[in-house]
Order: C-alpha cells, then sequence, then structure tokens
C-alpha cells in the first residue's frame, strides 16, 4: 500500500460512510489497540515509527504524547484535532478532511487511547463548510455504531468527540491560540512553557496534533513502524501530502513518499510550468517558509532536507513564483496576510507586520527607498524567533528575508525605475 | 539566593523571582510596559529583552525577555549588549509608529511611563512614515478619561480590570494593530477600581478625569503623603494641590495596606476640599456682621469658654483634633461623636481585637488566606480595598495548585490559564447578594442575627467549649457543619466581620469562629471592617456617646457644647440631634464642610480638611498613620482643629490673643500617649518636626514645579514668601533634600529618569516590596499571643419576621454612604437613588411590584421609597441605602412600618 491516507479518497464519490469504511479495513486500529494495547504501546510504536508532526513544526509525534502525565486518577485530558488549515497556499487536510473523515475519527480514538484522553475535539476552520458537514455526519455515525462514547467496543475506554468550528482566524493555527480559541477566549498564544501536554485546554494536559499527523495513526497501528518508514525515500517516515499551487499545468495535491524531491512534484505530478512561465522559485512549505530557487530543484521534500538548503519543509503544500509574477507584489500579499492576521497580542508582529507590509506596498507602488529595504531587513532579523511571543511573525519573515535575499535585484529596481517593472 | 551575572559582573538575587524583578531590583534601568509587580508577566510587548548566554563560553547568546526567565544559579546574561538594546529601542519605535506624539497636549505628560521607557532605550527618530490608525474614544463615565489613540496595547489595563479587580465591562477588542481596549459601547465603567486603570495604565489612554477639570502637571503639584478619608481601612494616598486648590489623589504605595491600588471612593471622593460649602470665616451666630476675625472671636470665646464645656469628637478627626478638644473640654466632659449604639459595637471590637487571642491581619497578609469567611459585611461596599484583597486571596489559593506544574509564582497567564475558574475557599453570609458573590464558593443569605446564630454554631461545631445555638434551623446547623469542616482543613483562614450591620452577635461570634479555629497548628486572622477613617482612634480614647451627655447627671447643665467635625444628625436623627444641640446656650461648631449640625452653631469656625492639616489616624486594624499637610490654604482662618482648639485652652487658661503660643502637633500627641498609653507607638508613625536629612527639609514640590516668582503676579509682583511648616519635616517648597525620604513622608514618587508612579520600584526593597526602611504605619494592637481562651456568649434569638413591622438594614455604596466623598460630582452621579429593598415573600403578600412605591415609617419620619424586590432577602427584613443624603441619620437597625400607597 503506498498511499495509506488517500487511498479511500476518490473525487469521483461521497466520502466512505461507516459501513463502506469498515468493509475497507477501517476502524481495525480501534480494534486492535483498545483490545490488545495499552497506552504506553501505542506510544512506542508511534514514537518508533518516527511519524513527525506535519502541522509545520516536524516534531516526533509519540515524544510528543510522552510528556502528558499518565497514571493520575481522575486526571481530566483533552486530544484535540487541529483542522484550523488556513495558510495561504495550503489545503492538505481538507483532502483529508473531506475525502475520508472515518480515517481522522479513527485516527483520533487511538490517539486519545494513547494518552488517556476522554474528550477529544476537532478544531475546524470556519471556511471548511464541506468538511463540517462530512464530519459531522461521520462523527454522528461512529457514536451509533460505538466507536465513540461510553464504553467503546465493550472495553471500557470512553471518548467523546466534538466538532468546533473557528471563527476564521489563521491564529488559532498555533496550537495554544486554537486552545484559547476553544475556551472562548481570544486567540492569543500562550507562553510555553507550561506545554498543553501539561496544562492545556481548560489547563488540563491536552495533546494538539495536525490532521494528517493523526490520519497515519491507525496505519501505523495496523502496519508497524518498520513499514511506514520503509514508505519513505527521504530522511523521515512515511508518505506526505504535498500540494503545489501557481503557474504549473496541473496545480494539485499528492501521496507521495516522504522525501520525494521538489523537481519531481513540479515536473511529473504538477505537469511542469505553464507555458510562458519560468520557474523563479518556491515556498517548499507555505507562506511562511523560505523561498527556495532553481539550485535546489532537487531538495529532497523531508524536514532534515529542506530544512539544510535553508528553509522549512513546513506543512509541505508549495507555492510556485514564476518569472511573471512580481516577487515584491508577491511577498507584499503574504505580508498582506500576516499583519492582517497578527493577534495583536506582542508589539514586533502587531506593529512590525503592518510596517513591512506597507514599505512593500510603498516599494511595488515605485514609492519606495532605499533605506526601506534597511527597515524590511530589520524586521527580518528583529521579528525573528524567540523575538516575538509566537511563531507567527517568525514565519511571515521568512519569504521576506529569502526573497531579499534570492530576488533582491528585483526589489532594487523598484527602487530605481520608481515602478514596479512587471506593470 | 542565587549568583547571576550581569555583563559579566556577579550578583546575587533572589531566587523564585523572574529577572526582570531581579535586574530593577538591583538597580538597572531596564524598560517594560506590560510587566506589573502586582500583576506579574505576560511577555507580551517585548520591551524588557536582554541577550541571555548559555554559559560564560557562548558568546552569540539570544534575545530574551527578562520578565519571562525565571532566576536560575549561574545565569548569564547581558542589558548592555548592542542587540539587545537595538531591539529595546526598537521596540519603541514600534510602539510609536501609532501612538500620536500629542505629550504636550496629553494628561499624562511628564508623569508618563511611555515618555521615561522612549529616553531609557534612546529611540529618538521614528522612521515609519505612514498614516497612523485612529480610534474613537468612549464615554467612560465621571472618572476616567479615554484616548485609545495614545495606547500601546501593553494590555495592563484589562488585566488589571478584570483578571484582578473582577471587572467585566473593560475589554480588548479586534485583533491585529486595530486592538481596541474598551467598553462594548460608551457608559461608565462599572467596577470600583476603575481609577487605578489611570495608574496603570503606561501612558494616556485612561486618565483621571476629575483631574482634567482642574489639570495640572505632575511637576506643578505640591504634593504630600496622606491618608484616605472615606472608609476604615486608612490606604495611603498622595494628595496633590495648585493654587489652593485639591487636584488629585494618588494611590502611595505601602505593601501592607494598599501596595499599588485604591478604590475610587479613596481617588475621587476629594472634592470635598474644594467645595463651595466650606466654612471659610469664623462665624458668631445671631449678630450681625455674623463673620468675624480672630480677635473679635476670641473675645466672644473667652467668655463662652469659661465654664464646664461638653465636647464631642469625631471618628473622622485626627487623634490630635480629637484629644484637644478632650484637653480642653477635660476627660468626663469628652464624649464620642457616635451613637451609643456604635460606641458598644466598636467596644465590643476593641476588646476583642485588643485580646491577644487572634491575628489582626493587614491587607497584604489578608491576600495570603486559603479560606476567607465574610460575616455580615459588603465589603465592595464597606471596605473595598479589602473586597479586592479578598479576590486576590481566592485566586492565589487556586494558584498555589500551580506548584505541582512548577509554575512560577509572576507567570500570571500561565497561572491563570491552569486554574481557569477554580477559586479558593471564600464563604459569605449577608442579607442580600454582594460582589464578592461572584467568586464566593459558599454564599448564604440569612438576616442578621441568623448570621451570628451560625456564626456562633460554626465556632461550636470548631470547639466544643464554645457556646451552642438552640433552635437552631434544619438547614442553617447543616451549613455551619459544611462551613466548620472548611475552616477546619484551612491552613490560613481568614474571618472578615464588621459594624456594617450593626449587630454586636455578628461581632462576637467571628471573634468566636477566630478564637475557636486556634490551635497550635493554625492560627487564625481576624479582621473587623469599622464606620470611619479613625473610628478606632476615637474609640480608643474610651469616652462615652453624645447620647450619654442627657444622662450624665449633671446639676448643672454646661451651657457650652464644642463639635468637633461632626454632623450629629447624620448619626443621631435630625429631631434628636437638634433638640439636644439647642439644649444647650453656646455651641462651637468646627468643621470644614456646612451641614445641618453647623446650621444650628452659635459659633462656627472653619478647620482644615486632612489636605489642609496634619495629623494621626489609626485604621481598622490598629495601625497608626500620619497625614501630612498638603498645602497651607490661603485663607488663614482655615488651620487645624487642633490648633484652634489648643488656643481655646490657652483663651480658657485666661491668655490674652497676644499671649498665645504656637501649639505643636507633637506635643499633642505626647501628651496624648502620656495620658492614654494605649496610643504608645503612635508618636513613630511618622519623623518628629525636627527631623531633617544633611540638615535639609523634605520638599513637597518637585524640583520642576515651574511658575512659582509669576503664579501670583497678577496680584503682586513680588514673589511671596514660601509658607512655613514649623510642625512637620515638609517643606511648601522645591527646595530640600532630594534623595529618599523615609516612608512615611515620601510625598511624591521621582527618580531621575522614572518621571510615572513607576518610580516607585526605586524606592522599594525589592521590586513590589516593602518601601526602603519599613511601610509606613505603627500597629498599636501587638496582638501578644495568650493563652488564655476568650469565649463570648450572645447568642441571639432566632429573628421572627413580623407582619407589620420589619427590621430595616443599612445596605452600603461604596458611592453614596459616606459623607465626604458625595461632595465629588461623579460620586454623587454615581450614588444610588433611594430605594427600599424588600423580601420577594413580602412583595408577594403585600402584593408589591417593583418600583412601587412604599412609605417607610422609621423615627418618627416617613419617606416615600421605590421598592426593589430582592429574592435572597429573608422576610421581615427590608434594607435601605445607608447614610446616602435623602436617608441619613436614621440609627440603623430600626424597627419600621411600610406601607403600600394605594393603588391609583
Amino acid at each position: 500500500m503506498e498511499r495509506p491516507l488517500t487511498q479511500n479518497i476518490s473525487s469521483q464519490r461521497l466520502p466512505l460512510n461507516l459501513k463502506d469504511y469498515i468493509a475497507a479495513g477501517g476502524y481495525r486500529s480501534v480494534h486492535t489497540t483498545l483490545k490488545t494495547l495499552s497506552p504506553q504501546d501505542v506510544s512506542k510504536t508511534v514514537q518508533d515509527s518516527d511519524l513527525k508532526g506535519r502541522g509545520g513544526a516536524g516534531f516526533n509525534t509519540g515524544m510528543k504524547w510522552s510528556f502528558v502525565p499518565m497514571n493520575i486518577p481522575g486526571q481530566v485530558k483533552y486530544l484535540v484535532a487541529n483542522a484550523d488549515e488556513m495558510e495561504p497556499g495550503t489545503f492538505k487536510d481538507r483532502l483529508l478532511l473531506e475525502g475520508d473523515p472515518h480515517q481522522l475519527i479513527e485516527g483520533m480514538i487511538v490517539s486519545a487511547f494513547a494518552i488517556q484522553a476522554n474528550i477529544s475535539y476537532i478544531f475546524l476552520r470556519w471556511a471548511y463548510k464541506k468538511a463540517a458537514r462530512i464530519i459531522r455526519r461521520a462523527i454522528d455515525e461512529a457514536y451509533e455504531a460505538g466507536y465513540l462514547g461510553k464504553n467503546i467496543l465493550g472495553t471500557g475506554f470512553n471518548l467523546e468527540m466534538h466538532l468546533h468550528t473557528g471563527a476564521g482566524r489563521y491564529m488559532c493555527g498555533e496550537e495554544t491560540a486554537l486552545l484559547n480559541a476553544l475556551e472562548g477566549k481570544r486567540a492569543t498564544p500562550r507562553a510555553k512553557p507550561p506545554f498543553p501536554q501539561i496544562s492545556g485546554l481548560f489547563g488540563k494536559p491536552t495533546i494538539v496534533n495536525n490532521v494528517e499527523t493523526l490520519c497515519n495513526i491507525p496505519h501505523i497501528i495496523n502496519y508497524g513502524p518498520d513499514w511506514f518508514k520503509s514508505l519513505s525515500k527521504g530522511e523521515d517516515s512515511g508518505t506526505k501530502l504535498y500540494g503545489l499551487s501557481g503557474h504549473v499545468n496541473k496545480p494539485g495535491i499528492w501521496e507521495l513518499p516522504m522525501g520525494t524531491s521538489i523537481r519531481e512534484l513540479i515536473e511529473e505530478h504538477a505537469g511542469g510550468m505553464k507555458t510562458g512561465y519560468k520557474f523563479k522559485g518556491v515556498l517548499p512549505g507555505g507562506a511562511s517558509t523560505d523561498f527556495l530557487v532553481e539550485e535546489h530543484l532537487d531538495v529532497k521534500m523531508d524536514f532534515k532536507s529542506v530544512a539544510a538548503a535553508g528553509s522549512r519543509l513546513g506543512t509541505g503544500t508549495m507555492v510556485v513564483l514564476d518569472d511573471r509574477t512580481c516577487p515584491v507584489g508577491f511577498i507584499h500579499n503574504l505580508e498582506h496576510f500576516f499583519a492582517q492576521e497578527s493577534c495583536g497580542w506582542c508589539t514586533p508582529c502587531r506593529e512590525g507586520l503592518p510596517w513591512t507590509e506597507k514599505i512593500l506596498l510603498s516599494i511595488e507602488n515605485g514609492q519606495g527607498s532605499k533605506e526601506d529595504l534597511d527597515l524590511l531587513q530589520m524586521h527580518t532579523e528583529f521579528l525573528g524567533p524567540g523575538n516575538t511571543f509566537c511563531a507567527l511573525a517568525p514565519g511571515a519573515m521568512e519569504p521576506l528575508q529569502s526573497g531579499l535575499k534570492y530576488f533582491r535585484e528585483d526589489f532594487e529596481k523598484h527602487i530605481e525605475l520608481k515602478i514596479c517593472p512587471w506593470r | 539566593m542565587a549568583i547571576i551575572y550581569i555583563d559579566n559582573k556577579p550578583y546575587e538575587v533572589k531566587e523564585g523571582k523572574n529577572l526582570l524583578e531581579a535586574c530593577l531590583t538591583l538597580g538597572f534601568n531596564l524598560p517594560y510596559f506590560c510587566w506589573h509587580p502586582a500583576m506579574g508577566s505576560v511577555g507580551a510587548c517585548r520591551q524588557c529583552a536582554v541577550k541571555l548566554f548559555k554559559d560564560d563560553n557562548d558568546h552569540t547568546g539570544r534575545l530574551a525577555m527578562s520578565c519571562m526567565e525565571s532566576i536560575r544559579d549561574n545565569l548569564h546574561l547581558s542589558i548592555d549588549d548592542p542587540v539587545a538594546k537595538a531591539f529595546r529601542s526598537q521596540v519603541i519605535e514600534w510602539l510609536m509608529t501609532n501612538h500620536p506624539h500629542d505629550c504636550a497636549v496629553c494628561d499624562e505628560g511628564g508623569s508618563c511611563h511611555l515618555q521615561d521607557m522612549t529616553v531609557m532605550t534612546g529611540h529618538t527618530y521614528r522612521r515609519f512614515h505612514y498614516k497612523k490608525r485612529t480610534y474613537t474614544n468612549q464615554y467612560l463615565g465621571p472618572f476616567i478619561n479615554h484616548e485609545m489613540n495614545r495606547c500601546i496595547q501593553c494590555y495592563r489595563c484589562v488585566r488589571f480590570y478584570k483578571d484582578y479587580a473582577g471587572g467585566k465591562d473593560l475589554d480588548v477588542f479586534s485583533a491585529h494593530d486595530h486592538v481596541y481596549f474598551g467598553r462594548a459601547k460608551d457608559g461608565i465603567l462599572e467596577n470600583e477600581f476603575s481609577g487605578n486603570l489611570a495608574e496603570v495604565c503606561p501612558t494616556g489612554v485612561f486618565t483621571d478625569k476629575t483631574l482634567k477639570e482642574h489639570y495640572t502637571r505632575k511637576w506643578d503639584m505640591t504634593m504630600a503623603p496622606s491618608i484616605c478619608q472615606h472608609c476604615s481601612l486608612g490606604c495611603n494616598i498622595i494628595a496633590g494641590e495648585r493654587y489652593g486648590e485639591l487636584r488629585q489623589i494618588t494611590s502611595r504605595f505601602n505593601s501592607e495596606v494598599n501596595g499599588y491600588f485604591i478604590c475610587d471612593r479613596g481617588r475621587f471622593g476629594y472634592e470635598f476640599v474644594n467645595s463651595i460649602n466650606r466654612i471659610q470665616q469664623p462665624v458668631i451666630r445671631a449678630r450681625f456682621p455674623e463673620a468675624v476675625n480672630k480677635p473679635e472671636l476670641f473675645v466672644h470665646l473667652k467668655n463662652i469658654l469659661s465654664g464646664e464645656i461638653i465636647g464631642i469628637g469625631s471618628p473622622r478627626a485626627s487623634l490630635e483634633s480629637n484629644y484637644a478638644l478632650r484637653k480642653l473640654v477635660g476627660k468626663s466632659n469628652f464624649y464620642q461623636g457616635v451613637a451609643k449604639k456604635q460606641v458598644k459595637l466598636m467596644e465590643t471590637v476593641l476588646q476583642i481585637i485588643n485580646s491577644g487571642h487572634v491575628h489582626i491581619p493587614s491587607i497584604k497578609e489578608s491576600e495570603q488566606a486559603d479560606v476567607v469567611l465574610i460575616l455580615g459585611e459588603d465589603l465592595t461596599n464597606s471596605a473595598p480595598r479589602l473586597a479586592l484583597a479578598v479576590r486576590q486571596a481566592v485566586v492565589k489559593t487556586a494558584m498555589d495548585e500551580a506548584k505541582n506544574i512548577n509554575l512560577p509564582s509572576w507567570h500570571d497567564s500561565a497561572l491563570r490559564e491552569y486554574i481557569q475558574e477554580e477559586n479558593g475557599e471564600l464563604l459569605s453570609l449577608y442579607p442580600v447578594n454582594t460582589k464578592l458573590d461572584e467568586i464566593a464558593s459558599h454564599t448564604q443569605y440569612l438576616n442578621p442575627d441568623e448570621i451570628a446564630r451560625l456564626g456562633y454554631a460554626i465556632a461550636n461545631l470548631l470547639n466544643p467549649e464554645y457556646p451552642a445555638v438552640k433552635n437552631l434551623d434544619d438547614g442553617v446547623a447543616e451549613y455551619a457543619k459544611v462551613l466548620a469542616g472548611i475552616l477546619k482543613n484551612a491552613i490560613r483562614p481568614l474571618i472578615i466581620s464588621g459594624t456594617g450591620l450593626g449587630n454586636e452577635s455578628i461581632i462576637k461570634a467571628a471573634a468566636n469562629i477566630a478564637f475557636a479555629l486556634k490551635t497550635d497548628s493554625q492560627r487564625a486572622s481576624l479582621i473587623y471592617v469599622v464606620p470611619e477613617c479613625n473610628s478606632i482612634g476615637l474609640a480608643m480614647m474610651q469616652a462615652g456617646s453624645y447620647q450619654d451627655v442627657l444622662n450624665a447627671g449633671k446639676i448643672h447643665q454646661p451651657e457650652t457644647l464644642i463639635i468637633l467635625e461632626n454632623d450629629l444628625e447624620r448619626s443621631w436623627g435630625p429631631s434628636e440631634a437638634s433638640s439636644f444641640i439647642s439644649s444647650f446656650k453656646n455651641v462651637i461648631v468646627i468643621d470644614h464642610l456646612h451641614h445641618a449640625s453647623s446650621q444650628k452653631a452659635t459659633v462656627l469656625i472653619p478647620c482644615g480638611t486632612f489636605a489642609e492639616a496634619d495629623g494621626t489616624m489609626v485604621n481598622n486594624e490598629g495601625r497608626a498613620q500620619r497625614f501630612f499637610q498638603v498645602f497651607m490654604p490661603a485663607n488663614e482662618n482655615i488651620r487645624e482643629s487642633w490648633r484652634w482648639l489648643d488656643e481655646f485652652k490657652q483663651i480658657k487658661d485666661g491668655r490674652t490673643i497676644e499671649e498665645l503660643s504656637e501649639p505643636e502637633n507633637e506635643n499633642l500627641l505626647g501628651e496624648l500617649i502620656t495620658e492614654m498609653p494605649q496610643f504608645k507607638g503612635a508618636e513613630m508613625a511618622a519623623p518628629p518636626g525636627d527631623f531633617r536629612i544633611k540638615g535639609q527639609k523634605i520638599p513637597r514640590e518637585p524640583h520642576r514645579y515651574s511658575g512659582r516668582t509669576a503664579m501670583l503676579a497678577n496680584l503682586n509682583v513680588s514673589e511671596p514668601k514660601p509658607p512655613e511648616d514649623p510642625d512637620t519635616p515638609l517643606s511648601f517648597t522645591m527646595e530640600g533634600y532630594r534623595g529618599i525620604p523615609p516612608s512615611p513622608l515620601i510625598p511624591f514618587f521621582w527618580s531621575p529618569g522614572w518621571n510615572s508612579v513607576q518610580s516607585i520600584n526605586k524606592y522599594q526593597v525589592e521590586v513590589g516590596g516593602p518601601l526602603h526602611g519599613g511601610d509606613p504605619g505603627i500597629r498599636l494592637f501587638t496582638g501578644i499571643e495568650s493563652s488564655e481562651r476568650l469565649i463570648l456568649n450572645d447568642v441571639p434569638e432566632a429573628f421572627h419576621a413580623n407582619e407589620n413591622e420589619w427590621l430595616i438594614i443599612p445596605l452600603p455604596h461604596i458611592f453614596g454612604s459616606e459623607e465626604l466623598s458625595i461632595y465629588s460630582s461623579g460620586v454623587k452621579e454615581r450614588s444610588p437613588q433611594p430605594y427600599i429593598a424588600i423580601a420577594r415573600q413580602d412583595a408577594d403578600r403585600l402584593n408589591i411590584r417593583e418600583d412601587d412605591v412604599l412609605q417607610l415609617k422609621l423615627n418618627d419620619r416617613v419617606f416615600n421609597l421605590k421598592a426593589k424586590i430582592k429574592e435572597e432577602l429573608a422576610k421581615g427584613i427590608a434594607g435601605i441605602p445607608f447614610n446616602i443624603p435623602a436617608l441619613y441619620g436614621l440609627n440603623l437597625p430600626a424597627k419600621g412600618i411600610l406601607i403600600k400607597e394605594k393603588d391609583e
């Protein structure tokens, strides 16, 4: 099985209902886990599989779980699926949510068992209306079939599952801001430590995992860590949902072995650049990752290799920049998004991002100056990790800092000509 | 203690703090905004960045926010690191991208933390040349002005208002660089501590609206350390004056009493000082002209002071003034200016807190309690700052749990996320709902006697040596078990009660609980709320009530009565008080405001308010505290009561006006202590009048005080000689000692580069901790442990509702129930309209609906009041707002009759 995550997904039909999902081998991992495994067994298996978080940070999932306090009588714990997919160019979780809802539910049951959580939430991006309908129906089915609720499969394990749709803030993708939003508070991030594993939702131990991460769990339980590792052709295990947008012939999303090269993705799967468009650069992991350029086309898309090339695998959904699109305008568009989505909690992000956005717009409109480039440079440095409260602003600076590095001439040309050369 | 290295120099610092606190305590000037010593860290503003190094081999380091780093041994950091400095300056530049730079017209200018921090970081030139965002400001009521464009989004306002003070109607709205701090819509800020926003806000978003009415820069004010006059807690305040007008009250940090915060009554209740109702001139009634000068007055007084005189003291006058009166009239002719009932209550309170059987906590100690039981007080309205402390106590108890996950105590946001809505135990017993009910774990609405009975029952359950309660209602008995169980498990229980309901049994029951809780391993604290700012001080003088004058059994009733700073009608009732007053031939009233009793004076003497006088008062914990004259009134007739009274004594003793010697405040205090040793220690509440530092006095005016040579030039081009202050170590000038004075003498907080109130840091032993040399105030009750048990036994009979007669109880209101603060227009605006709270059961029985007008017959007076129906009130009980202008002098609790006006 080469494509475990998308094996049941077809654009030709509706997602599998519970019956068909079970017929296709679904919920097997729940039976195995609840009936034969201990929470420690599940954690160990997942840790051994080297599954890394698919939300972008790439932290070992089993390791993340291991920080949850276990065996404390009466301890309330939560599992949360982060389905607040809202970064520009990112649409991989949507495929899983709309295409195979039971896979996520199955993954969540096993994961909740691993940390002994009895309440779970799916925090869904507000705009994913179709996904909301599909998930809601699937949850109902799962309750009816006894996969959710009290005493699941007669094993004594209880799990409630709730779908929560957000109010439309990018910030909610950050796990601690998500928890605040889920509590009904402003979506501002929390300081770490304490990590959510210790003090999370409603102050209780909580695990927040990305949808794609959770969807991998049933297969790891069913087929084992070695199988999972064997799926990859790169440094990290498993398959990955790679998405591609931009002026390519066939923008889309594919489940491929971890470590598939950028070149293969663009040329084979996306059908190459559109006629008349030349590849100029790519944001490999979504809007908050550094540009990679021509020289990086053979970089393998796994966490380690992309990092070595100076960017991040992020969500693995690429945005391609071509020679007929102004990079300044392109980056301005991104910074507009990030400035708007800043929660307003910390000063550098709240005030710095709108400033960079305004500078970029002014350069794009031919009103920029050389000093503006210094100001942009300053922001890329001072809005770095650790200087801001959370990772939003550092992420926002990644396309800008790499843009300034690789496309500096284009910025300078705007300033010299006092007009955007692409206009 | 840990050793940390700051720019390669080792320093010994306290563990458990964060790095910012440590740096500030060491005296480093590290800028900050969102952190507040009383509210902890949240890491939002990123202003306090320093470079942190892994070890001494790490030379690269990383930027870190010092407020979010715990002190650990061998920590290496740099404040001077060029990147850290550049980043801190950059944070200011970011904040300035939307700040309007309107310092010249901003009320905060000159005492602005943002200004100070901007200068501190060295940021000078703003490179942002785009449009700034513009907000709409809101109307927030009579106390606070809103100017959102100045906001730098430090989140302190909402953290104080919501998290610290429990406010509901101020919040943060919108997102990114449009974050807005305000109300959902225009309207009065409801919380009783809203005024602190003006001090908590590091810039000019929230400012004191009453100051705006007569605006003066901080540096242009003459300021003095003072004590709040508006309840019994004795919060420390700074009062500022210019041109003979009191302009502003701010909190004067005292870690034991009010800490950083005061309530809105204390902050905004000062306008009586500037009132047109002030008595300006000595008056001898029934002659023409009535207004007289001092020689005429003394000629007149010589006659009327010659015989025996009755003196009535005041719970709102200083020890010195009360004592000067007592000295003039003699011990046996000195009476307390409060009703008999009140004297009895205060005697009981004094007996208990003097007994040494129980610890009397300061407000700071109250914040440390793990279980709080309140019997018969609506703290938010009777002693607001204590209610704020109770809020901290219950949160802190919940936060103690966070030790399990190693959360440091300064990590405010993480602590609050961890505890969520969890609270410690707050047990509240009161006839109607109170604002603290929302955080109480157990609330019971009972009639006053039932509160006392429940209290007695709890004490009996805790220790059977204490009297049992007969015929206790089953529900109440069950409840007593629950509360006793909670108290028994407490480590630092605190019992709060007071004179609020005028019920002596409640006071005694509270004491029994505290006594019964005392075991070898546990020590309970007990604190009483009393009526006025110097109620304890007056009660300690152990005189009878003015009502006793009538029964004193004098053969010849004295012809002369002196009433000191007191409106007898307020506590005694108009007809009783006036018939009493009119039974004297000569009635001398010494006060600063005209009132009902002053109208009946035959001689009226103007005295100084707290702002024009020095004096000592004793707060509810028995802390003697000195307040200092803020300014010398231009009107020479306005003098301290004790100064007048001392001269009266000299006149009575036969001196002529030429022979009068200048009285001294300290001599009075010294004599007071000699005569009444219970006041021993009060003389140490502040350094003596001849105290000097390097031969210098402490100036009441900042060195930047402007216009001294010009401010009176319209009257005379020659600059007048500044007034002298022979009584205190403070001067009425800019000249004098510039360093940090002893804590009771701090007229304002200022330090080079720290012009705002944040300069308090520099006056503290450690940031957030006590002031250098100890906090002001001397505890007169030392609480000597005594092995003997004190058992009070005064269990009341169960209350039985009477169909035709109601027990009318006083319901306090922070705005309205206090005599002086009501002269502030804002306080008046916030005070309630007269109403009568009646029980749902009574309302249904008599077919009364909300807002129906009821006629209340009480003490031969009749009031028409709108009905407020209270579901929780016990039948047979009705409450009316305590001492508001329309309903004063009722001597509550009292029996009253209610009649419903006929339906139309």
